[in-house]
């Protein structure tokens, strides 16, 4: 019988990537722990929703943006596997995600929301 | 049949009867990332709409502030319901943890079970159940919100506030609605002949389509709910 280590090779390549599925995939228990940090997340936006002196300063909005930033990129690189999985689906995710994100900042400068030096006003 | 033969026919059978792709990743699975990525767009601008109107509706109500008159006929409260749309992003987030419990369940069918742990675990029936019952759950929140704020004199006609929320929230609960479908068909195939990890991409795909309406709506929660 024939024994080409390199037709295997790439048969072993092929087969692990055909599925579009890393086996470096997280645990249950990740899961887990990854979903008690979000609830948690959640729980400090809507607390700090309730304190008005902290509504009323300047870092009450960046600390929302950055704790749903952090949300945000917990469910796509644990739960949507981008951590894990092969770099294409990561440029064909967050080439789009980029220009979407530069889109709304650009439309809030161009409709007066935003400005530069002076922050959100709107 | 050769070494090389059987493996090149094992290759096929593995990839459901269709050659190797050129990249070596289903076809399938980069077109949902494409889709996923055309959604971040259509999202962005919807959130962008809404951030542009923000805070210029002439009439009430609004959604953080009180309508007092003459401003409006009656006094109107701040409209948002915090509480309840806090409950409701909850029951989201929990929605896409059981739908990675679903997949892993889907891609370790063929593992032993010793344990009750590893049997509730590996149930992909209970775990897709799980997801699409959370999925149903999150959009009786959203029928509860839509028709409190009809009542409270919100409609989509009513302001650019009205006009641009339910537009947003609307084309989310409208993917959300697509994805609990999804869901009810896989649910479906699992029952008919059971889901195993030969099904593991077409689960995967699915999957990566909730986790996407999560993180939307985690996006939303923050711009649309919580920022005033």
């Amino acid at each position: 019988m024939a024994h080409d280590p390199k037709h295997e090779e790439h048969h072993a390549n092929v087969d692990h990537a055909a599925m579009g599925i890393e086996h470096e995939h997280p645990t249950w228990s990740t899961y887990w722990k990854v979903a008690v940090i979000l609830t948690l997340i959640t729980v400090v936006e809507v607390w700090v929703y309730y304190i008005p002196s902290f509504v009323a300063s300047r870092g009450f909005v960046p600390t929302l943006l950055a704790l749903s930033a952090v949300k945000f990129a917990i469910v796509v690189l644990f739960y949507m596997h981008l951590r894990y999985d092969h770099k294409l689906f990561r440029a064909v995710f967050t080439g789009p995600l980029i220009i979407a994100m530069t889109t709304i900042v650009a439309l809030l400068f161009l409709f007066g929301h935003l400005r530069i030096g002076a922050g959100a006003t709107g | 049949m050769t070494h090389a033969a059987a493996a090149a026919h094992s290759a096929h059978d593995d990839t459901h009867g269709h050659p190797p792709t050129s990249t070596g990743l289903d076809n399938k699975k980069i077109a949902v990332w494409a889709f996923i990525g055309s959604e971040c767009m259509l999202f962005a601008s919807l959130i962008s709409t809404y951030l542009i109107y923000k805070g210029r509706s002439v009439v009430g109500p609004y959604p953080h502030e009180t309508c007092l008159p003459p401003t409006c006929s009656t006094p109107l409260k701040a409209i948002l319901n915090i509480p309840v749309t806090s409950a409701s992003t909850f029951v989201l987030l929990m929605s896409s943890l059981a739908m990675v419990l679903a997949l892993a369940a889907v891609e370790n069918k063929d593992q032993p079970k010793r344990t009750t742990g590893e049997r509730i675990l590996g149930s992909s029936k209970l775990w897709l159940w799980m997801t699409a019952l959370l999925g149903a759950t999150f959009l009786g929140f959203q029928a509860f919100e839509f028709t409190s704020f009809v009542h409270e004199g919100l409609t989509i006609r009513t302001n650019l506030f009205g006009s641009s929320f339910f537009t947003l929230t609307g084309f989310h609960g409208a993917h959300v609605t697509a994805g609990v479908l999804w869901l009810l068909t896989l649910l479906a195939i699992d029952y008919r002949r059971g889901l195993g990890p030969k099904d593991a991409v077409n689960v995967d795909i699915a999957a990566l389509y909730w986790h996407f309406v999560d993180v939307v709506w985690i996006a939303i929660f923050t711009l649309v709910y919580l920022i005033k």
